[in-house]
């Protein structure tokens, strides 16, 4: 089990430079203020249908993409608004799929849910529990099939874990040796159902050691231990094709949805305020200008230049027009 | 031309495929050293090895899974179902992951995958191994559904179906895989998906049937010629896109349909011809479209009930007979 790594001085300690810390920092920053501007943009009736937030998880998406390379894939469940930003798809385009508008990644025919970017091989946004995990299986057969040194992240929750989908992948994940790290990040409840509720082993990376592959768990509230672990697997992966399963200790601190907006039937106030002792972008801020790396300065830059950049992604989405009446029936089959 | 069967013409087409286009493989239980359960992927590791012949564990919904999730990325994987019934087991993978890609990823990611295997009713295999599986598939926008009878279409529209850029729920026969029959040894020979048959030209009505159907409704033709009854037989072939021309141009010529389908026929195949049929031929009809189905029950084991299960020859003949005699002009 991989712990946080130890509070240290100096930017050497960290293992970090300056424009890591930014890189960091600022991937963590576009995520939770996109998902701010999202949840506005919903109560204002510009986003429809389920809106699910990943406020609280940022370290994990933003940590595990910062190992990746551009032609890795990535892939992801419902609650991935931060996975595919952090792959690195444009914010304005990812909004305007959440206002249904043309522009969108998807024409507006995904939603929240259903984001995919090919530009940046992020491999969507699959909103059936668990479906998806195959699916990160079969991108990575196809990548060792053709003999390349690419790998899959799969990001997927706690609720997954019951799912027969998830035994079914990390069984042939395991056996045929498929490049992909399933990334399982835990923040304790499957909508409402605490993983106590859910599952006989809530030690979710020990599933790992059942099937034979390395498995960890890490602090998902701490971006530089995600990127350290999930460095490690990228790494198997890419070298030997060994995949890996990680459980990310995270928490989501609105509710499952934003028809759940405080998330308190399953969970008591206290619980969340103290979990939000932990916040992502909290700690990892502190260490960074602790540590001199960054300054007050350089933090309030770039929180700027987040605000600049998620203000244009709303305004994008704002003036991009509806899809035309006639896509309703393009891109259902693909024609050559 | 060459004489084979229904199972050696699906394997010249699995062959053909692969040896033009190294992203095609085949995938499923048993296909590999097993040579699979019906023996159609038969040779197929000798050829291809096991990086193109890749036998999976007993997990539907995850092997169908990855065949999706490396078809998304360029590959052409042909997955068999050992029988369509376990592709219940993957139901969601089709529907909510091949079929959907595409639409939800706007145009970004197609889906250029064949679920192949047998499917309908088989000799004494009970409720859960002998049904008509068709029904759950051809209902969704982004499926394309195939159904071949004989063995030259299932030669030509396996290899279009591998050829294709959506995914293919192709579904062929347990009692069809000895059938002989002529078939191109051109390995360029395809037949388009989405075009129908005319596979008997009569005048006097329509039989719209395929599969096991589709020999049943030509010795009831046979018979009813004796009888001075003209029977023009249409095979749909695909099911998805559905060749209505075809079929409305035909009963345009005879006046008169009748739909044949081994299935349960609420909400079955025949419902939907005849629905499409009365909406662009209404005035052509001198009777109302017949529907000879299956029974609206689950598939018994015992011989003389399994029987009564599906539509025999002699029911199909009567209800040609009844539709020719009724007057409608």
């Amino acid at each position: 089990m991989a712990k946080t790594m130890p509070e240290r001085k100096g930017p050497s300690a960290l293992g970090l430079d300056a424009e890591l810390a930014r890189r960091l920092l600022y991937t963590m920053l576009l995520i939770r203020r996109f998902e701010e501007k999202a949840a506005e943009a919903y109560t204002l009736g510009k986003v429809g249908g389920f809106l699910h937030l990943y406020i609280g998880q940022e370290a994990v998406a933003a940590g595990a993409s910062s190992v990746l390379r551009a032609d890795d894939y990535a892939i992801s469940a419902y609650r991935e608004h931060g996975h595919c930003l952090a792959k690195g798809a444009d914010p304005r385009r990812v909004m305007a799929e959440l206002f249904g508008r043309r522009d969108g990644l998807s024409k507006g025919k995904g939603g929240s849910m259903h984001l995919f970017d090919r530009s940046v091989n992020f491999l969507g946004g699959h909103a059936i529990v668990g479906s998806h995990l195959p699916l990160a299986a079969g991108a990575a057969f196809a990548i060792k099939y053709e003999g390349r040194d690419a790998v899959v992240v799969c990001y997927f929750g706690d609720g997954a874990v019951a799912q027969g989908e998830f035994h079914e992948s990390l069984n042939i994940a395991a056996l045929w040796k498929l490049p992909v790290i399933y990334l399982c990040e835990n923040n304790r409840y499957a909508m409402g159902t605490s993983t106590d509720r859910a599952l006989a082993q809530t030690e979710i990376w020990k599933f790992g050691q059942t099937y034979g592959i390395p498995s960890e768990k890490v602090d998902g509230m701490d971006v530089l231990a995600v990127r350290a672990v999930v460095g490690r697997a990228v790494a198997r992966a890419r070298q030997d094709k060994t995949p890996s399963l990680i459980e990310a200790d995270t928490y989501r601190f609105r509710g499952h949805s934003m028809r759940d907006p405080a998330g308190a039937v399953y969970r008591t106030k206290e619980e969340v305020e103290r979990e939000k002792q932990r916040d992502p972008i909290v700690m990892f801020r502190e260490r960074v200008l602790t540590a001199g790396i960054l300054t007050e300065a350089d933090v309030r830059a770039l929180e700027k230049d987040v605000n600049d950049r998620i203000d244009e992604a709303v305004a994008f989405a704002d003036a991009s027009p509806e899809p035309p009446d006639e896509w309703l029936f393009t891109d259902i089959y693909k024609e050559d | 031309m060459a004489v084979m069967t229904y199972r050696e013409a699906l394997n010249l087409a699995l062959r053909e495929e692969m040896r033009r286009d190294p992203s095609v493989f085949v995938m499923g239980e048993e296909v590999g050293l097993y040579e699979g359960a019906y023996k159609v992927t038969q040779g197929l590791l000798k050829e291809f090895g096991p990086k193109r012949v890749v036998d999976t564990p007993i997990a539907e919904s995850a092997f169908t899974g990855i065949g999706i999730g490396a078809a998304v990325l360029g590959l052409r994987p042909v997955v068999e179902m050992m029988t369509f019934n376990f592709a219940l087991l993957a139901l969601d993978q089709i529907v909510n992951s091949a079929a959907k890609m595409f639409y939800m990823s706007g145009g970004q990611y197609s889906v250029p995958i064949v679920i192949r295997g047998p499917g309908g009713p088989a000799a004494q295999l009970a409720a859960q191994h002998s049904q008509s599986m068709e029904v759950y598939f051809y209902h969704v926008p982004g499926l394309k559904v195939v159904r071949p009878t004989t063995p030259m279409d299932a030669k030509g529209l396996l290899k279009s179906a591998i050829r294709d850029d959506n995914p293919v729920i192709f579904i062929e026969a347990e009692t069809l895989y000895p059938v002989k029959g002529e078939v191109p040894e051109d390995p360029d020979f395809v037949i388009p998906l989405g075009q129908a048959i005319v596979r008997r030209e009569g005048t006097d009505v329509t039989v719209i049937a395929y599969m096991g159907m589709m020999y049943r409704a030509m010795e009831a033709a046979d018979e009813l010629a004796k009888e001075g009854i003209s029977v023009e037989l249409v095979d749909p072939r695909t099911l998805r896109p559905m060749d209505a021309e075809t079929i409305i141009g035909s009963v345009r010529k005879t006046h008169r349909a009748v739909v044949v389908e081994a299935g349960a026929g609420f909400a079955g195949m025949g419902s939907e011809i005849a629905a499409f049929v009365t909406e662009h031929a209404f005035d052509d009809l001198d009777a109302p479209v017949e529907r000879v189905t299956g029974a609206n029950a689950p598939m018994p084991y015992a011989r003389n009930l399994e029987k009564l299960k599906t539509p025999s020859k002699d029911k199909i003949a009567a209800a040609i007979r009844r539709v020719c005699n009724a007057n409608g002009s």
